[in-house]
């Protein structure tokens, strides 16, 4: 096995220039938090490090949604030169701990006490094996409604709070001459909103069932065909040229008055504010119909891999330290239209729309409403999450049926 | 290694004039054996490793169980049987055969047509061939959001039209998942039928004039010339459109991904599409190299039988 020799030759090799370039404590952090705020927020960080005297090398990788990082990330472990962090998340943060490569940073948790300042749901999500090895780092809600309401007012219809009302206003819209729906037609988007409509129709408890755990029955039953009913419905507001826009141009729409609402995480509100609109006054951040005790988590975290010098090591505990400290997570999440992961940072400084938010995250890490986005992988691995997109951006682009929505839905649920 | 040859002519001058001949002899026919194989081997020894070692690579890999990362624990044709369950495979299978098959064939006949045309000695020719050839400048990056743009219904195409106060066109094509993926194919031949236009070109400026004359003497049109004489001494040059336009075929990614993303919806998806997304954003590794291996296998299918005629007709020297 000549060629095996020379592969692991080359890895040996690399492996030793790159440990020859090892200095003083330093972090490698592999991240796609690229655009403007994102970068900003960042270069925040780098700051923190920098001043505890630590070297910050950054390792941005761009484009596509992090699937470039992540191929980075794997040449990276496979060569034996892991960086000391990289954004993960969700089920991701498993695959990667039954890899065996994860650093244990409960040192770090302990001291900063992060049991006590996370949701449970949460800390889960940061451990593997009951340590952690991730430290998160905001809180996006997925679960919300944008609504323009001078088109609401044109229209002569209110701000929805329950479906029939939803529907009433569009209906209303759509007589006005407006679009009802603003929707980009790409497969995350078209799973956007069927969670939102998901949590809606069958509340938190149904949402765990079905789209967490992923019970065959739940998956068939009723409340399934009456989400994708509801869905089916919901298609029938959106223009026909959805099919491909990004979800920044159908955002547009709504904050152009060409349209009146869109499902979409608070993401959605770095356009509005980026456009000089107010929240409350020239836009309204409504939880989805029918899902008010209820909030889709979408959480970025930084997962530390193993590194092997002890210099390192306590360098990586400090990062983990700094990203979990209460400034560190107002400056980021101002930056990127989120919430802290935490509790205990200072709220002054945020809207309107990011206070709602922080109650009603604090509300329901109580009544059990806290639930996992599944749109924006927190839900279940990549493989499922991935087949089970597939049967619903199918079902948004076809004529198919609800009842053949739902045995596609339960075929896709069994993907390895 | 062996000896170079400034290090042999060196000692050599210092040999006495009987033998020199002889040496340079020798020396002329070990150059010739050994210096074009000592100036390939790089180029081969690469090749070797990072096309046939990796194809080998993928091909193992597509028999284990990987996931997130290469896992090199032998599982059997697990992968494949798990790749034919998947609905989305065959949609993109299919697609694939759409795709190919329209977009070979509507080249073959724009391109050989706009050959023909430019080559009966038409003014302009030279700027003519320029424009039609300049689409394969551009990258299918490029052509693929252009033409998103050009059919889109709400910007493109359509509205132009409706603006214009053709109230009932529609070109919605973009839009519509059974119609998404003959928009690619329409890109597609946008792009490249030039190119085959000036392969045939070539191949048309390298046919004898005086058979065409002697044809002419015996009283044939010319679309008998070109039908009985002209098209059939172009088969070289059909057999290497065809291995060109049959690659970029099969590996369309790019295109499809700027103009349709594979949507609506998973409507216009295509094997590579598929082969990315399940290798490297839902870590299923393992899954998306048997996908590859599934093109590659149809790589082979189209070409080698291509190959072995092609041989068998130089054998035969025609």
């Amino acid at each position: 096995m000549k060629l095996k020799q020379i592969v692991q030759a080359t890895i040996a090799a690399t492996a030793l220039i790159a440990g020859a370039q090892v200095q003083a404590a330093e972090v490698e952090v592999l991240h796609y938090w690229t655009s403007g705020g994102e970068a900003k927020s960042v270069a925040e960080l780098k700051k923190m490090m920098e001043a505890k005297g630590i070297v910050w090398k950054d390792f941005a990788v761009a484009g596509g949604g992090g699937e470039n990082a992540m191929t980075a990330l794997k040449a990276r472990v496979i060569s034996g030169s892991a960086p000391t962090a990289a954004q993960i998340k969700g089920p991701s943060i498993q695959e990667w701990g039954k890899e065996g490569v994860l650093a244990n940073i409960d040192a770090a948790a302990t001291e900063g006490k992060w049991d006590a300042s996370l949701p449970k749901v949460v800390s889960n999500i940061m451990k593997y094996q009951g340590h952690y090895v991730a430290a998160p780092v905001n809180v996006h809600r997925v679960n919300w409604l944008w609504v323009n309401p001078d088109v609401l007012k044109k229209a002569g219809a209110k701000a929805p709070t329950n479906w029939d009302e939803f529907f009433d206003a569009a209906d209303k819209i759509k007589k006005a001459g407006l679009i009802a729906v603003a929707h980009g037609g790409q497969p995350w988007q078209d799973a956007t909103v069927f969670e939102s409509v998901a949590l809606g129709v069958g509340g938190p408890d149904f949402y765990k069932k079905a789209i967490v755990q992923l019970d065959p029955a739940s998956l068939t039953g009723p409340t399934m065909i009456k989400t994708f009913d509801t869905l089916a419905k919901i298609k029938t507001y959106i223009d026909k040229d959805a099919a491909g826009r990004d979800w920044n141009l159908a955002t547009a729409m709504v904050i152009n008055g060409k349209a009146g609402m869109q499902f979409m995480g608070d993401w959605a509100k770095g356009e509005f504010t980026a456009a000089g609109k107010v929240a409350g006054k020239d836009f309204l951040c409504l939880t989805a119909p029918g899902t008010e005790k209820a909030f889709t988590f979408n959480i970025d975290s930084l997962t530390m891999f193993k590194v092997k010098d002890a210099d390192q090591q306590k360098a990586q505990l400090v990062l983990a330290s700094a990203v979990m400290s209460p400034e560190f997570q107002e400056v980021f999440n101002l930056n990127k239209g989120s919430i802290p992961a935490r509790a205990g940072v200072s709220r002054a400084k945020f809207d309107s729309c990011a206070i709602k938010s922080m109650d009603d995250m604090d509300a329901t890490s109580k009544s059990g409403g806290l639930v996992p986005s599944f749109a924006h992988g927190m839900a279940i691995d990549s493989a499922k999450a991935g087949a089970i997109q597939d049967v619903i951006a199918k079902f948004m682009n076809s004529t198919m049926t609800s009842q053949a929505a739902v045995q596609a839905l339960a075929k896709a649920a069994k993907a390895k | 290694m062996s000896v170079t040859p400034t290090a042999i002519s060196g000692r050599s001058q210092a040999d006495d004039h009987a033998q020199r001949p002889k040496v340079a002899q020798r020396l002329a026919s070990f150059a010739d054996i050994w210096l074009p194989r000592i100036v390939l081997s790089p180029t081969v020894l690469t090749s070797l490793i990072f096309v046939y070692g990796f194809i080998g690579l993928t091909a193992y890999l597509s028999l284990t169980e990987s996931r997130l990362m290469p896992n090199y624990t032998f599982s059997g044709f697990s992968q494949y049987s798990a790749l034919f369950e998947i609905d989305r495979w065959w949609v993109s299978a299919t697609n694939l055969g759409i795709f190919g098959g329209l977009f070979i064939l509507i080249c073959l006949v724009v391109g050989l047509l706009l050959a023909i045309f430019l080559d009966q000695r038409i003014r302009a020719e030279g700027a003519l061939r320029a424009i039609y050839l300049y689409p394969m400048a551009l990258s299918f990056i490029v052509t693929g959001a252009a033409w998103k743009w050009i059919l889109n219904p709400g910007l493109g195409l359509e509205k132009m039209m409706h603006d214009w106060g053709f109230a009932n066109f529609s070109m919605d094509w973009l839009v519509d998942s059974d119609m998404a993926i003959y928009t690619v194919v329409i890109a597609g031949v946008w792009q490249s039928s030039g190119f085959v236009m000036a392969l045939f070109l070539a191949g048309l400026r390298g046919i004898d004039d005086s058979i065409m004359k002697a044809a002419m003497v015996d009283g044939a049109s010319l679309p008998t010339i070109y039908r009985r004489i002209v098209i059939p001494s172009l088969r070289p040059v059909f057999f290497s459109v065809l291995l060109v336009l049959s690659h970029i075929a099969i590996k369309s990614f790019d295109l499809v991904m700027a103009l349709t993303a594979g949507g609506p919806g998973t409507s216009s998806d295509v094997p590579a599409i598929f082969m990315y997304q399940f290798s490297f954003t839902r870590g299923q590794l393992g899954l998306g190299a048997a996908s590859a291996m599934m093109m590659l296998m149809t790589v082979l299918a189209v070409l080698v039988p291509l190959i072995y005629l092609e041989a068998k007709e130089a054998r035969h020297g025609r």
